[in-house]
Parts: C-alpha cells; sequence; structure tokens
C-alpha cells in the first residue's frame, strides 16, 4: 500500500538581486525540478545525489518545514500542502526527520531529557523517555546530560529517539550518517534497520554514498539538478544502473579493495549551477556515453520505463556503455 | 634501506594540556613510521585517532600552547631533526621541501587574495622568483592540476571557484616549489564523491610525474585501498597495525583493522547488517590500560587488559600488528 506519493513537486529559490536588492534578480535556482515517487508501507526509498542535487530539498519541503513551489504530497490520501495550520500539526505527528548533523540539530541549551520530552508534550502524549533511550540503545542514565557531554554516534541516537518519541509512520532520514565515523555509522545504520522492522516504519533515506544506502533501501532514486534520473528496485540499479551518471556515482566509489577490477569512470568538470542547467539533458556536458548526440544537447529526456519498474532519464538507456 | 628513508618518525608524542586539570589529552602517543622516496603511505583511522595531529607535528604547525611535541620525539627528513630547526631553518623546509593540503579547500585559502598570489607567494619566498615569473609559474601550475583556462583564472578569487576546483588550487600551491614529500590530510573529504574521483586521479598523476612521496591521511578505507602502498592504522594514539597494502586487505591482523573493513558498507555487497564496532573511541585524556581497544574487542582476555602489546612482526614482510594474538593465535576462534 502507497504511504507517500509525491507528485511533480516542485521548488525554485527566487534569485538574488544585486545592488542590494534594488537591481535585476539572477535566474531563480531550480532546486527541485518535477520530482515524482511513491513509497509503500514499511519500505526505503532511498535518495542519492551529490551536492546541489534537490535531495535535502525534497526531504524538506514533503514535510513542509519549507513551502513547495508547485506539486503534491500525498500522506495516506491526505494532500499535506492543503492542509492548515492545525490537521498540519497532527499530521506531523506521523512524519518525522532525523537530520544530517547531531551537532546542529540538538539544543544546546537542552537536556537530553528535555529535548524528548518537548515533542510529547507538544502532541499531548503519555511516553517515557527512558523506553525511548533504551529502544535507540541508549543508558537511561543519558537523560540527564547536554548535547556536549555525547559523542557524534550518541547524539544522532538522541536525534532518532526524539523522531520516534511521538510515534511516526514516516520518517524523513536526512543524511544521518554521514557526520559519523565508519564504525559508528554501522552502529546506526544497523539501528534504523533494526527500528524499521520493529515498528513497520516507511523511510525516506537521504543519501549523497550509494554504498551506505545498498545497505538500507528497497528502491533507490538518484538526483541531479533538481531531477530524478533513475529510480529502480536497490537490487536493479545495483547489477545494472542504466543512467550514465549513476554507473559514474557507482564506479567512483572507493572500494576497500586493492584489486578492485571495475573500470572507474572519472567524469570531467563540476556539477552546473541549478540556476543554470544546461540545455536538453542535464548531464550531458559530463556524459560519458559513447552514443551521445546532438539530441542529447537539445531534447530533454523524459523519466521512462526502460525494463518494466526500471526507470532512467536517458536517450540511451538501453545501450550499455 | 635505512639510508634511503626521506622522512623518519620515531616515538612521536604530542600532548595537549586540557582545560582546569581534566589531565593531558595524549593524542599522539609514540608513533613511529617510514616514508620512502615516491611511495605513498596511508594513514588511516578514525575521528580522535591522532592521525591529523601527527601530520601536523611533522610540520610543526601543532599550536602550543596548549599541544606540545615531547623531548624524545624524532622527526628526521633527510638525516634533519625537524624538531630541532630553528625558525628560519624549519620556514626553509615547509612548503618548500615538505607540503601540506588540507582537508577543507573554503577555509584554507584566503578570500581577500586571488589564487594566482597565492600559488605564488611560496615560488617567489623559497625560490626567489620574480613576481613575473612567479605569475606565469602560477599558471604553470595550474594548468598542471587541471584546471581549464588558467590565464584567467590566476586572476580569481576563491569564492568564484567551486570546492573541487579550489582543491586543485591547493594542490598546486603545495606543489609549486616541487617538494619532496606531500602531505594530504583528508584531501578529498569534503568533495562530492565524482570530485572525489577527479581529484584522486590528478594526485596519482602528479606524484608519477613529479616523483614525490605522499603521506595520505584519510579515514576512507577505500581510498587508502586505491591509492596506497603501505598502511598505517591508527587508534587511540598509537599504530596499531602496518603493513603493505595488499597484505593489510588480505590479512587484516589486528581486531580494530578487521572489524573497520567489516563496517565499510560496500556497493558490490548484498544488503545485509553491517558488521558495527561496538562502544566508541574513547577519550585521549583517559586511554583505557592495557590494549587500548581491548574495551570494544571480541577476542580480548585478561591479558589484554593487563599488559599493552608492542607491534609484533607477523611473519609477512613489513607486516606487524599490535595484538596479542600475534603470538596466541589459538585465542581467535
Amino acid at each position: 500500500m502507497t504511504l507517500v506519493d509525491v507528485r511533480d513537486l516542485v521548488k525554485y529559490y527566487a534569485g538574488e538581486r544585486s545592488w542590494f536588492g534594488l537591481g535585476r534578480a539572477k535566474a531563480p535556482v531550480r532546486a527541485v525540478d518535477g520530482v515524482s515517487f511513491t513509497i509503500a508501507a514499511g519500505r526505503t526509498l532511498g535518495l542519492v545525489g551529490e551536492s546541489g542535487s534537490g535531495k535535502t530539498t525534497v526531504g524538506r519541503t514533503m514535510l513542509r518545514l519549507q513551502e513547495a513551489t508547485s506539486g503534491t504530497v500525498l500522506f495516506e490520501d491526505n494532500d499535506v500542502f492543503a492542509l492548515d495550520a492545525t490537521r498540519l500539526r497532527t499530521l506531523r505527528r506521523r512524519m518525522q526527520i532525523v537530520f544530517q548533523d547531531p551537532y546542529s540539530s540538538l539544543n544546546p541549551r537542552m537536556t537530553v531529557e528535555e529535548t524528548l520530552r518537548e515533542p510529547l508534550e507538544i502532541h499531548r502524549l503519555n511516553g517515557a523517555v527512558s523506553a525511548l533511550l533504551d529502544e535507540v540503545g541508549l543508558d537511561a542514565a543519558f537523560a540527564k546530560r547536554y548535547p556536549h557531554e555525547l559523542s557524534g554516534g550518541q547524539r544522532q541516537r538522541v536525534g532518532i529517539a526524539r523522531a520516534l518519541s511521538v510515534e511516526p509512520q514516516f520518517i524523513v532520514c536526512d543524511e544521518p550518517v554521514s557526520a559519523l565515523d565508519v564504525s559508528v555509522q554501522a552502529q546506526v545504520l544497523n539501528l534504523l534497520a533494526d527500528l524499521q522492522a520493529k515498528r513497520h516504519l516507511t523511510y525516506l533515506f537521504i543519501a549523497h554514498d550509494l554504498a551506505v544506502v545498498r545497505h538500507i533501501a528497497d528502491d533507490v532514486a538518484v538526483m541531479y539538478l533538481g531531477k530524478i534520473v533513475e529510480r529502480a528496485p536497490a537490487a536493479e540499479i545495483y547489477a545494472q544502473p542504466r543512467h550514465p551518471y549513476t554507473r559514474a556515482l557507482l564506479s567512483a566509489v572507493p572500494e576497500p579493495n586493492p584489486h578492485a577490477t571495475q573500470r572507474r569512470i572519472v567524469l570531467a568538470g563540476d556539477i552546473p549551477s541549478p540556476a543554470y542547467p544546461p540545455s536538453g539533458c542535464p548531464f550531458h556536458p559530463r556524459c560519458p556515453h559513447p552514443k551521445k548526440s546532438e539530441r542529447c544537447r537539445t531534447e530533454p529526456p523524459p523519466l521512462r520505463p526502460i525494463t518494466p519498474g526500471h526507470f532512467a532519464a536517458c536517450h540511451y538507456g538501453e545501450e550499455p556503455m | 634501506m635505512n639510508a634511503s628513508v626521506l622522512l623518519r618518525v620515531r616515538d612521536l608524542k604530542t600532548y595537549f594540556v586540557t582545560e582546569h586539570g581534566k589531565g593531558t589529552a595524549r593524542a599522539v602517543d609514540d608513533v613511529s613510521f617510514d616514508l620512502y622516496p615516491g611511495e605513498t603511505l596511508g594513514i588511516v583511522g578514525e575521528s580522535g585517532c591522532g592521525k591529523t595531529v601527527t601530520s601536523l607535528s611533522i610540520l610543526r604547525l601543532v599550536p602550543e600552547p596548549p599541544g606540545h611535541v615531547l623531548p624524545g620525539s624524532l622527526i628526521e627528513f633527510e638525516g634533519r631533526n625537524l624538531l630541532a630547526l630553528s625558525a628560519p631553518e624549519l620556514r626553509a623546509v615547509r612548503g618548500n621541501q615538505i607540503a601540506m593540503i588540507f582537508q577543507e579547500p573554503m577555509t584554507s585559502l584566503n578570500p581577500v587574495f586571488t589564487v594566482g598570489d597565492q600559488i605564488a607567494e611560496a615560488a617567489i619566498i623559497h625560490q626567489h622568483l620574480s613576481r613575473r615569473a612567479a605569475r606565469a609559474r602560477a599558471i604553470e601550475m595550474l594548468r598542471l592540476v587541471g584546471i581549464p583556462d588558467p590565464d584567467e583564472r590566476v586572476d580569481h578569487y576563491p569564492h568564484q571557484l567551486s570546492g573541487g576546483m579550489r582543491q586543485r588550487v591547493m594542490i598546486a600551491m603545495a606543489l609549486v616549489c616541487h617538494p619532496k614529500v606531500l602531505i594530504a590530510d583528508e584531501p578529498t573529504t569534503a568533495l562530492d564523491v565524482t570530485i572525489q574521483a577527479q581529484i584522486l586521479e590528478l594526485l596519482d598523476r602528479l606524484q608519477s610525474e613529479l616523483g614525490m612521496a605522499v603521506l595520505l591521511i584519510t579515514h576512507d578505507l577505500g581510498v587508502v585501498a586505491g591509492h596506497a602502498d603501505r598502511v598505517v592504522v591508527m587508534y587511540a594514539g598509537r599504530v596499531v597495525e602496518t603493513a603493505p597494502t595488499d597484505t593489510l586487505f588480505e590479512r587484516p591482523t589486528h581486531p580494530y583493522t578487521e572489524g573497520l573493513l567489516a563496517a565499510v558498507p560496500r556497493v558490490d555487497a548484498p544488503r545485509a547488517r553491517l558488521h558495527a564496532i561496538p562502544g566508541q573511541v574513547p577519550a585521549a585524556t583517559a586511554w583505557p590500560p592495557g590494549c587500548r581497544f581491548h574495551p570494544r574487542c571480541p577476542y580480548a582476555w585478561e591479558k589484554c587488559e593487563a599488559q599493552e602489546p608492542p607491534l609484533l612482526e607477523t611473519g609477512t614482510p613489513g607486516h606487524a600488528a599490535r595484538c596479542w594474538l600475534v603470538t596466541e593465535p589459538e585465542r581467535k576462534r
């Protein structure tokens, strides 16, 4: 059953004005440019992309932490963007977020207990802080501590406990492990997987790291310059990526194996500015596909099924590289 | 063999005095390794293991106070102890024969000077080039590190460049005097993965063209696997394992190395639970007694708590691990 349905989500940021706000506005930044996907209850969609791809903005607009420019988000048939403040607050109980940086997303003046108590009070819930701490693998003694007394991994556990406190169905995990060391990252990823199984949670797992997503996602969507360029079940996308950008991303992950035989595709150039995306296929200036043609420069490729359930926005998605 | 060592680090101890008598943080505690000409030595470890302080100590960039390098430490470059040099003598080495690139290209460049000025500075100071010649050298360096339109870019300020371009500028700055040793401290950590691939490829190419030795400091075992000849693994201020890269990945011997390798998410592995190392890195003010890894080690027994093992040779050339399992392998079931 579909829990979250995102349709044609768009978020533009108004262009900056020069001359202290009096001059002509620059082109708007198209952070998210027509993104659609669904997530079934109890599943995890991994949303992958590099800086500026718009992946974080997708997560934030879905929860209305930022207002979208256009598009629709349905949460169990509730139109999230049409709700008034009261009903939005009720719905927020069921949609939560875990932020990337466990250093800046906790209030330094609140103890762990106060941090976890606050959402319970707002939503008038009875919940035990000690049970929450136990669930995320922290000793009850942590309740009295302040964030600066905790390590990065412990802070992220508190962030997860805060999200869990109101018993949500859906959690946006926005790069929850990218600030953590490898050994701690594994602990937190395992914790997220355990909680999902136990509480039947649904995740949107946002990450820049395809290897991390491999260990948690059922389906994967890859974003580039505000658009989804490929979407498929996880096993599919890792075994046979169809978009040249996904292939390059996969091949760029440094493998902890000195004899890795995989051919490395090193992309030329930088990611273009989302204020001035290239014409046609946004990836064409960096694309290493041998079939790259004039068509790529002029005609934007739609996200289309290459095989059943496997979508890619490439004119030559059927052809091997 | 000793004669050809380019940089020899012996018994390096760098401690920090913490505020209000919380004790001394023994960030780097008795670290030794050698760097040979032309090779890449990877230093791997997680936050707080002492890898960055090690690299800063080599160039004497540790702020004093609160930090200090203890007497008895030796950092020998081409036969001279860098720790005993006077300030002018040290300046002649730093940035000239030993250069460094830092993790954060955003904060390591000066925002009010053009990148050309910043690259040229070292050439003017160390090689006494004229301004005009130094500018020409800066353009040549920008070309070498693969920046398009170097004649134009030389007059740009850091904020006009992307993160990847800034890291290329950092590399150009470090290499302008053709150093014999390049210390690269997490050179790609702040970059996107496709840009990281570009920078690592660039470093490989420059190393083979210029023949320098590279000390590659990173938390990423994947980066080490693809780019280092030998590896030093650090934990809690100590070297816990050292080996040629192939040996380390085929036969990791220290339980920490083994655990770290198993914890790395891989794109080629099926979806499964990751192996996590329980607990966390202890504080540098209170390293555990005995083997510093024993509270997190799945194989630890009484001896590990009582007595810290030395670096023990495993029998494979160049491979040593600070673990009693080397002498008592039957303890590992």
